[in-house]
């Protein structure tokens, strides 16, 4: 019985290497020669590569290979080159945005001209991957799903650095480069803005993201609990269903009243990915551009309960009698 | 009749882990089985009790309704209901109901000849909650530093904790936790999006096969996992993003009280930086 748990692959049949659909016209050859690893064969495919590189993926890992590069020496550079404090001190380490009071001008190289180059480049990067995916789809006649999920993602990408900042009047907005140095940024974003957790977007954010994870449990562990049954040939069940996707749906519909259908589920799960960086970003945007104190928000519209009032109220200085000069 | 065309089949008696026959039948979609009677009675007298706590309470705004552990100083006693009481028994009860699901499940599986995967990483899940509610409260030795049942008030809980270390991002477990959450979500879409983009190409275009599905993720970033593999990782970035969660709690307190920021200083410290210039 523990055989059919099918947790890991037991015996790995070895063949000849798949080098990739036929490519059309307008196409350049793939890159690398396919090899097989057993331990990755444990879990999935045994084959690693090729890969198809193209001019927008060449541009999109050179741009982000010079971003990288960038922050790693504005790094070392702030513990004075020194290649052991680097390592000691990476965690805390930053290339920061530029002061508040250059605005959305260019400011100096070490204050913050660095960081928006870093942020042109990444930009550059992240645009051509999107080209990337969309350009790999149409090529090998498959629809575009990949790349709009990839777009939602761009759009939080975006609004962090780059829509509100402008809407604020300063790049000095935008998220640092760094481990603990952006951890800090978005405790210090919600603190000021009267607890993020009081923004109505930023909790839909948490359903979608919670109920990604729990939406891939429930759609991985199915499937893995029919593979002796051959539920993941995903594609088969869905063009013409056996009786792997009629145990899949029965469980749920047993267990919960409602089922997906093997293709359903893809779209239940494309949805709630999308929805958790698509809401997340709108909860951003709104933050210090519309709403200034998310808690104030939220005792207006009946959400949050206003706290009791342990301090005694204190008077204005400025407003007793004698105080001004 | 609530069946599938396909279901009249499938809907054959055995399979039950316990009572044999007696509740071995089905209520329209439901699978009903001992465990569907248990599961029944704990959440109607879990949700029968928050709804009499919330008639006690100051309000009925459904965002603000709130049943609250006990006052720390009850330590790990049983309170009044009203201060508390009521609270311990809803845990019961959600303990109660929680376990009964994945057991029905379990039976479930048993009728389908599936494997129990799914129950298995639902007890991921039962056991965070039984950590947060539960093993942290008695390691601290008071049921009040448990969350309490509402809307906005376990947030604020979250909140008012996270910020007792001090700044709880810096816990590395918190860490962990969150970037897979982060990934699960992520591979997600990406598994979402490939089947469909494999089974919707757009008009004119056939249906494509999974040596297609390999030579896109290939073609893109040099590795495909596969089939078998995407839902194999799915289950261990979900189930790892659930343990992970429990850890970064269960750790805060009984064996870390201060700021987490203050946890890395053994880092900073390591005897190895002072041997290079």
């Amino acid at each position: 019985m523990a055989d059919y748990y099918n947790l890991f692959t037991t015996v790995q049949a070895r063949g000849p290497v798949h080098h990739g659909t036929e490519l059309g016209p307008g196409n350049s050859p793939r890159f690398g020669h396919p090899v097989l690893f057993w331990l990755l064969g444990k879990i999935g495919n045994a084959q690693l590569g090729p890969i198809y590189l193209g001019g927008f993926g060449v541009l999109s890992l050179v741009c982000g290979m010079v971003a990288f590069n960038i922050i790693g020496l504005n790094m070392l550079a702030s513990v004075n080159w020194d290649p052991v404090q680097l390592v000691r001190q990476l965690f805390w380490l930053a290339l920061e945005p530029p002061p508040p009071e250059y605005g959305l001008s260019m400011p100096p190289l070490n204050q913050g001209g660095w960081f928006l180059i870093v942020g042109l480049l990444l930009s550059i990067s992240v645009l051509a991957w999107w080209v990337r995916m969309y350009r790999r789809a149409i090529a090998l006649g498959m629809g575009t799903h990949v790349a709009w999920a990839f777009a939602a993602a761009l759009w939080l990408f975006f609004v962090l650095g780059f829509f509100r900042p402008i809407l604020m009047g300063s790049w000095g907005e935008a998220v640092p480069y760094g481990i603990f140095p952006h951890l800090d940024w978005t405790a210090a974003l919600s603190i000021r803005y009267g607890n993020l957790f009081y923004n109505p977007f930023h909790a839909l954010s948490i359903v979608f993201l919670y109920g990604s994870v729990l939406l891939f449990a429930m759609h991985g562990a199915t499937i893995l609990a029919v593979t002796r049954y051959g539920g993941e040939r995903e594609i088969e069940q869905i063009v013409d269903r056996g009786t792997a996707s009629e145990r899949a749906a029965l469980f749920w519909r047993w267990t919960m009243g409602f089922n997906a259908s093997m293709e359903s589920i893809h779209r239940w799960a494309w949805w709630f990915a999308v929805l958790c960086p698509l809401t997340g970003g709108i909860g951003i945007l709104l933050t210090g551009t519309v709403v200034d104190n998310w808690y104030l928000w939220a005792i207006k519209h009946g959400v949050a309960p206003p706290y009791p009032n342990v301090f005694p109220a204190v008077i204005d200085p400025a407003l007793t009698l004698g105080a001004k000069p | 009749m609530a069946m599938l065309s396909f279901e009249k089949k499938y809907r054959v008696r055995g399979g039950t882990l316990v009572a044999g026959d007696l509740f071995d039948f089905w209520l329209g979609p439901f699978y009903v089985g001992f465990f569907g009677v248990t599961t029944i009675f704990f959440a109607f007298l879990g949700t029968a009790m928050i709804l009499w706590g919330a008639s006690q309470g100051p309000t009925w705004n459904l965002w603000q309704i709130s049943i609250a552990p006990p006052n720390l100083s009850y330590g790990l006693r049983f309170a009044p209901l009203m201060e508390g009481g009521l609270w311990q028994l809803i845990t019961i009860c959600a303990l109660g109901a929680f376990v009964s699901w994945a057991l029905r499940e379990v039976e479930i599986c048993r009728k389908l000849g599936m494997g129990y995967h799914v129950p298995a990483a639902f007890s991921m899940a039962i056991f965070a909650y039984f950590t947060l509610e539960v093993i942290r409260p008695v390691l601290m030795g008071a049921w009040g530093h448990a969350f309490p049942y509402g809307i906005y008030s376990h947030l604020d809980w979250v909140s008012n904790v996270g910020y007792q270390y001090l700044h709880f991002h810096y816990n590395p477990a918190h860490m962990l936790a969150v970037s897979f959450f982060f990934a699960t979500t992520f591979a997600l879409s990406l598994h979402g999006a490939l089947i469909l983009s494999a089974t919707n190409p757009g008009k004119g275009q056939v249906v494509k096969t999974p040596e297609h599905e390999d030579t896109f993720f290939r073609d893109t970033i040099g590795y495909s996992i596969g089939t078998l593999g995407i839902h194999r990782l799915g289950v261990f970035l979900a189930m790892a993003a659930v343990a992970f969660s429990a850890l970064c709690i269960v750790i805060s307190g009984p064996f870390w009280s201060r700021g987490w920021p203050e946890w890395w200083g053994w880092w900073l410290n390591l005897p190895i930086w002072s041997q290079w210039p």
